[in-house]
C-alpha cells in the first residue's frame, strides 16, 4: 500500500493532509473536553456593573437577566436608572464603544426614592408584593412606609397602588449632596481655587 | 539646630501679609443677630437641644455632637433662640443649611466655667470627650473634629506633635497674630495635646516670613523641655500638613494614608489655644480670630470675632467698600471660595475673609488649550502628575484617575497658578474627586440591592416550596386513606360507639 | 552562536520588525490596540501562538513534507497547524480568563489568518533555518509584535483623552501614528 501511495503524489498529498486533520482534530477533541469551561464568569461581572434598581426598564425581567444577555451580545445602551456612567463603565469592561442611552428604554434621570403619602395608605400590601429588593415596611392593614436607604427607585411599587399614594422623589438634594461640577468655559470660575462669581449659587 | 528638607515644587506668590497688620488683635463687632450653622466642621451635623423662643447663655451648647464624627455648637453670648431655619452658610456651593439663630441681648452672660489644673493625672480618653464637648474642630481651614483626630489609635501611637504655625496663603496673617499674641498659651495647649497622644517631641514650625512670631514662640518654648521652634523657607503650601511633616522630617505620609499612620500629629496654633481654654478653663469654642483684609476694606486686621457673626457686620467693622470691590471670598486667594451671601455668618473654619479690589485680584483670563509644557508637575508639591490628571478628569477616565493617585492631590492650586493657559485645574480634580466618590457611593447602594434582591428570591422560592411540600403531604394523605378504604365517617362513628361503650362498662 | 542568535532575535525584534517594517499582522495591532489591558493579554497570546506555531510548522515541514517529497503542500498545511494552535489557545485562554477571551473576542480566532504567523512559517522555509533558529525567529517576531502593540497601545490611550481635531479622531489619528512609528523604526536599518 505504501508502494501505492509512494506512485501516486496525488495521492500520497491528499493522504498526508488528511492524515494531519485527523491526527490534529483528535487533539483538538481531546483538548476542548480537558478545557472544559463552566457557567459564564462574564455575567457576574457585567451584573455587578449594573445598578440592581431590577426595573426592568430594559425589557428583561431584572439585572441578571440583561446582564447574560449582555454577556450574549444584546447592546449596552438599555438601563436608564444606570445612566451614562454604566454604559461607560460596560464599554470599558468589554471593550467596546460606549453608545448613547436608547431612548426606547427610557431616560435618564437624577436617582429618585419612593415615599408613600401615610394619610391615604390603606394597608393592601400591593406595594410590598411589587417592591423588588423588600425596601417596604408594613403588613396587612397595617401602615406602609419605604425605608429610604434601601429603595432603588426602580417605582414598580407605582402602579400597584390602588389609591395612588406612592410620590417618587429625588434622593440626592441640599448641601450635602452637592458635588463640584466640571469648569464651565462660558463661566470661568475667577479665583485660582475658587469657584464661581459672586451671584451664582449652586 | 534641627535640620529641615525641602519638598518638591511649590510656589512663591506675593504674601501681602503685612497689609492685615499681624501682631494685633482688634475686638470684633457685636452683632444683632448670631447665625450658627449646625455644620461647621467635617462630619454629620449637630442635633440642635434647644428650641425657638428659648433663652441661652454664653458657653451653653445648643447642639449636640450626632454620632462619632460630629462636634457641639455652643452659644457664643446670652441672647434668645429667634429661629432654627435655613440660612446661607459660608460653603463652596453656595447652599443654605440648617442654623440656630440668637438673637443677642447685650448682656453677655456666661454659664460658670470650670475646668481642669490637673491634667496631667487624667486619663486621654477623659481629656478627649473634654476636647469633643467643647466643640472644636480644626481652626486653619478643614475644620476636622479636633476629638477623632487625637484619637487615631495607631499601635505604635503618636511620637511627635508639630504645632502648624506655617500659615503659608498669601494675605492671611490670623496665625502670625495668635503666636506673636499668645505664645505661651499656644506651648501649653501644645503640652496638653502632647499628654492626650502621648508624644515626645514637640515642634512649633513657624516659617521665615515672619520673624516676630518666631522670636515670642522661642521665648515661650523657653518653659517647656520638650518643645522646639523650627522655621524654614517661605514657600507655598509648606503648610499642608503632609509637606509640612517632609520639610521637618523628612518623611513621607503614604499615599491615601493620614499623618498618624507615620506617628505625626499636626495641629494649627489656635486650635492649641482651644483645647488649652476648653480642659483648663471649661470654656468651649466660641471665638476665632480672623484675617479680614484687602484693598476694599479700610481698616483690615486680625479681629477676635464670635462664631456665627454675619460677614456682612465684620466687613462694616472693617471699613468694607462695596463698589471699590467686585467680590468677597472666605478664605484665602488660593484655597478660598466665593461669598455669594454677605449674611453668611462666621464659622469654625473662617480663617479669612479677603476683600480685594478689581485691581488687586483680576478676574483670570479665560483658559486656553493646554500645551503640555510640565510646568504644573514642576510645580506640584505631592509630586503628582496634574497635566495627566487634567486630561483624564476631562475624559471621565476613573480608573486612570485613580491610578495617578487622584486623592493625593491636597488642591493647593499651585499647578493653576503656574500653569501658561489659565486652566482651572483645580476645578477639574474637584469635580473628578466627587464623581468617583459618588460612582463608589452608587456602587455599594447597588451591592446592598442586589443582595437584598437575591434574599427576596430566595425567600420566595422558599415560600412556594414550602407551600408545594405542604401540598404534597395533603395529597399523599388523602391518597393513604383513599387506598386503605377506609371511610372516614364511619370510623369516627365506631370510635364514638366503643368509647361510649366503654363509658357504661365503667358506670356499671 | 550565542551572538548569531543574538542577531537573530535583534533583527525579528527591530530591524525588520514585523508590523512596523514588513507591514505583516496590521489587522489585530490596529484592532486591539485601544486599551493597555487588552494589548498586553493579545501580546500574550499572539507570542504563545506565534511560537508554537513556527516550531511547528517547521517539524511539520521537516519530517513530514519533506521525506514526503510534498514541499508544495507547505502553505497548505502550515495553515492548518496554525489553525489548530489558534484553536487550542482559544481553548487555554477561555479557561483561563474568560474576560480577555471576550474582550479579545473575534480577534482571537483571527490570528489564524494573521499574516505575521504565517509569514514567519514561510520566512521560516525561505531562509533555511534550523530548528534553533526557526524558535529564536518565532520568538523575536513575538516580542517585535508584543513591543509594538504595547507601545502603539499606550500612545494611543492618551490619544483619546487629547483633543484632536474632529477629523482626525478615532482610526485615522491611529493610523498616521502608526505611520510615524514606522518611520522612526527605520531608523533601526542597518543595526545588525
Amino acid at each position: 500500500m505504501l508502494d501505492l501511495l509512494m506512485d501516486s503524489p496525488i495521492l500520497l498529498a491528499l493522504t498526508a493532509i488528511v492524515g494531519m486533520g485527523v491526527v490534529f482534530g483528535s487533539l483538538l477533541g481531546f483538548a476542548s473536553v480537558k478545557f472544559e469551561v463552566e457557567g459564564n464568569p462574564l455575567s457576574d461581572q457585567i451584573n455587578s456593573i449594573l445598578p440592581q434598581t431590577q426595573c426592568g426598564q430594559c425589557g428583561y425581567p431584572g439585572c441578571r437577566p440583561y446582564a447574560e444577555a449582555i454577556a450574549d451580545g444584546d447592546a449596552i445602551n438599555k438601563c436608564p436608572p444606570g445612566g451614562e456612567d454604566t454604559i461607560q463603565a460596560l464599554a470599558n469592561l468589554l471593550d467596546v464603544e460606549p453608545e448613547p442611552l436608547d431612548a426606547e428604554h427610557g431616560t435618564e434621570k437624577e436617582p429618585l426614592v419612593a415615599y408613600i403619602r401615610e394619610a391615604e395608605c390603606i394597608g393592601c400590601t400591593k406595594c410590598i408584593q411589587a417592591c423588588p429588593v423588600d425596601a417596604i415596611l408594613g403588613a396587612a392593614k397595617a401602615m406602609h412606609t419605604v425605608i429610604a436607604d434601601e429603595c432603588t427607585g426602580c417605582d414598580l411599587c407605582v402602579e400597584p397602588c390602588p389609591v395612588d399614594c406612592i410620590d417618587m422623589v429625588p434622593r440626592k438634594t441640599g448641601i450635602r449632596h452637592w458635588s463640584w461640577p466640571l469648569p464651565n468655559p462660558d463661566n470661568p470660575p475667577l479665583v485660582i481655587a475658587s469657584d464661581r462669581p459672586v451671584g451664582e449659587a449652586a | 539646630m534641627r535640620q529641615i528638607h525641602d519638598i518638591h515644587g511649590g510656589i512663591h506668590p506675593p504674601e501681602r501679609k503685612e497689609l492685615s497688620r499681624p501682631g494685633n488683635v482688634i475686638e470684633g463687632p457685636v452683632p444683632a443677630q448670631l447665625v450658627l450653622p449646625l455644620t461647621q466642621h467635617i462630619g454629620a451635623p449637630a442635633s440642635p437641644i434647644v428650641n425657638v423662643g428659648d433663652r441661652v447663655i454664653g458657653g451653653q451648647m445648643i447642639a449636640e455632637a450626632q454620632g462619632p464624627v460630629s462636634v457641639p455648637v455652643h452659644a457664643p453670648s446670652s441672647g434668645t433662640v429667634v429661629a432654627i431655619e435655613s440660612r446661607a452658610v459660608p460653603h463652596a456651593s453656595g447652599m443654605s443649611d440648617t442654623c440656630i439663630v440668637i438673637e443677642l441681648d447685650g448682656e453677655n452672660t456666661w454659664a460658670p466655667t470650670s475646668g481642669i489644673t490637673d491634667w496631667r493625672e487624667h486619663n486621654r480618653l477623659e481629656l478627649m470627650n473634654c476636647v469633643r464637648q467643647a466643640g472644636i474642630a480644626g481652626l486653619g481651614g478643614a475644620g476636622f473634629p479636633t476629638a477623632i483626630k487625637l484619637a487615631s489609635d495607631r499601635d505604635e501611637g503618636i511620637h511627635t506633635l508639630i504645632i502648624n504655625g506655617t500659615e503659608c496663603e498669601p494675605y492671611i496673617s490670623a496665625d502670625d497674630t495668635v503666636m506673636q499674641c499668645y505664645a505661651d498659651e499656644i506651648v501649653a495647649g501644645a503640652e496638653i495635646l502632647a499628654h492626650i497622644v502621648g508624644a515626645q517631641t514637640i515642634l512649633l514650625a513657624v516659617e521665615d516670613n515672619k520673624p516676630d512670631a518666631t522670636a515670642a514662640m522661642t521665648t515661650a518654648a523657653m518653659n517647656c523641655e520638650m518643645a522646639e521652634v523650627v522655621t524654614f523657607p517661605t514657600k507655598y503650601p509648606s503648610g499642608g500638613e503632609k509637606q509640612l511633616i517632609e520639610i521637618l522630617l523628612n518623611a513621607q505620609v503614604p499615599s491615601g494614608g493620614i499623618p498618624a499612620d507615620i506617628g505625626v500629629l499636626c495641629q494649627n496654633p489656635s486650635t492649641a489655644i482651644a483645647v488649652l481654654e476648653a480642659i483648663t478653663l471649661g470654656k468651649p469654642l466660641t471665638t476665632r480670630i480672623t484675617t479680614v483684609t484687602g484693598e476694599a476694606v479700610n481698616e483690615p486686621g486680625n479681629r477676635r470675632v464670635m462664631l456665627g457673626t454675619p460677614i456682612k457686620d465684620l466687613l462694616g467693622h472693617a471699613g468694607f467698600d462695596a463698589t471699590a470691590g467686585n467680590r468677597v471670598l472666605h478664605g484665602g486667594p488660593m484655597m478660598g471660595f466665593a461669598v455669594t451671601d454677605l449674611d453668611m455668618p462666621v464659622v469654625k473654619i473662617t480663617n479669612c475673609v479677603l476683600a480685594p479690589t478689581s485691581e488687586e485680584l483680576p478676574p483670570p483670563q479665560p483658559a486656553q488649550p493646554c500645551i503640555r509644557c510640565g510646568h504644573c508637575a514642576e510645580a506640584c508639591p505631592a509630586l503628582l502628575l496634574p497635566q495627566q490628571l487634567y486630561w483624564y478628569a476631562r475624559a471621565k477616565d476613573n480608573e486612570q484617575l485613580e491610578r495617578h493617585n487622584l486623592f493625593d492631590c491636597i488642591e493647593c492650586g499651585a499647578c493653576a497658578y503656574v500653569c501658561p493657559s489659565h486652566i482651572p485645574l483645580v476645578q477639574y480634580y474637584r469635580s473628578a474627586k466627587s464623581s468617583i466618590k459618588d460612582a463608589q457611593q452608587e456602587k455599594v447602594r447597588s451591592d446592598n440591592s442586589r443582595g437584598r434582591f437575591e434574599a427576596r428570591q430566595e425567600r420566595l422560592e422558599r415560600e412556594a416550596a414550602a407551600k408545594e411540600a405542604k401540598r404534597a403531604a395533603r395529597k399523599a394523605a388523602a391518597e393513604a386513606r383513599a387506598a386503605s378504604g377506609e371511610d372516614p365517617v364511619q370510623a369516627a362513628i365506631e370510635r364514638a360507639k366503643a368509647k361510649k361503650a366503654q363509658q357504661e362498662e365503667a358506670d356499671s | 552562536m550565542f551572538g548569531e542568535y543574538a542577531a537573530l532575535l535583534v533583527a525579528a525584534v527591530l530591524v525588520n520588525n514585523f508590523v512596523l517594517v514588513q507591514f505583516l499582522g496590521l489587522c489585530p495591532f490596529m484592532g486591539v490596540s485601544n486599551k493597555l489591558d487588552t494589548a498586553i493579554g493579545m501580546s500574550a497570546a499572539t507570542t504563545f501562538v506565534l511560537t508554537l506555531a513556527s516550531v511547528c510548522s517547521f517539524l511539520t515541514y521537516e519530517y513530514l513534507l519533506t521525506p514526503l517529497d510534498l514541499t508544495y503542500l507547505r502553505t497548505l498545511s502550515f495553515i492548518l497547524v496554525i489553525a489548530v494552535v489558534v484553536q487550542f489557545t482559544e481553548m487555554v485562554v477561555r479557561k483561563t480568563s474568560p474576560l480577555l477571551h471576550r474582550v479579545l473576542g473575534v480577534y482571537l480566532p483571527l490570528i489564524t489568518t494573521n499574516c505575521a504567523v504565517l509569514g514567519v512559517a514561510l520566512l521560516n522555509i525561505n531562509q533555511a533555518h534550523n530548528f534553533m533558529q526557526s524558535l529564536f525567529y518565532g520568538l523575536g517576531a513575538a516580542l517585535g509584535f508584543s513591543l509594538v502593540l504595547v507601545l502603539f497601545a499606550a500612545m494611543r490611550e492618551r490619544l483619546v483623552v487629547a483633543d484632536i481635531p474632529e477629523p482626525f479622531q478615532g482610526a485615522a489619528i491611529g493610523m498616521i501614528t502608526a505611520g510615524l512609528a514606522s518611520l522612526a523604526f527605520m531608523g533601526f536599518a542597518g543595526l545588525v
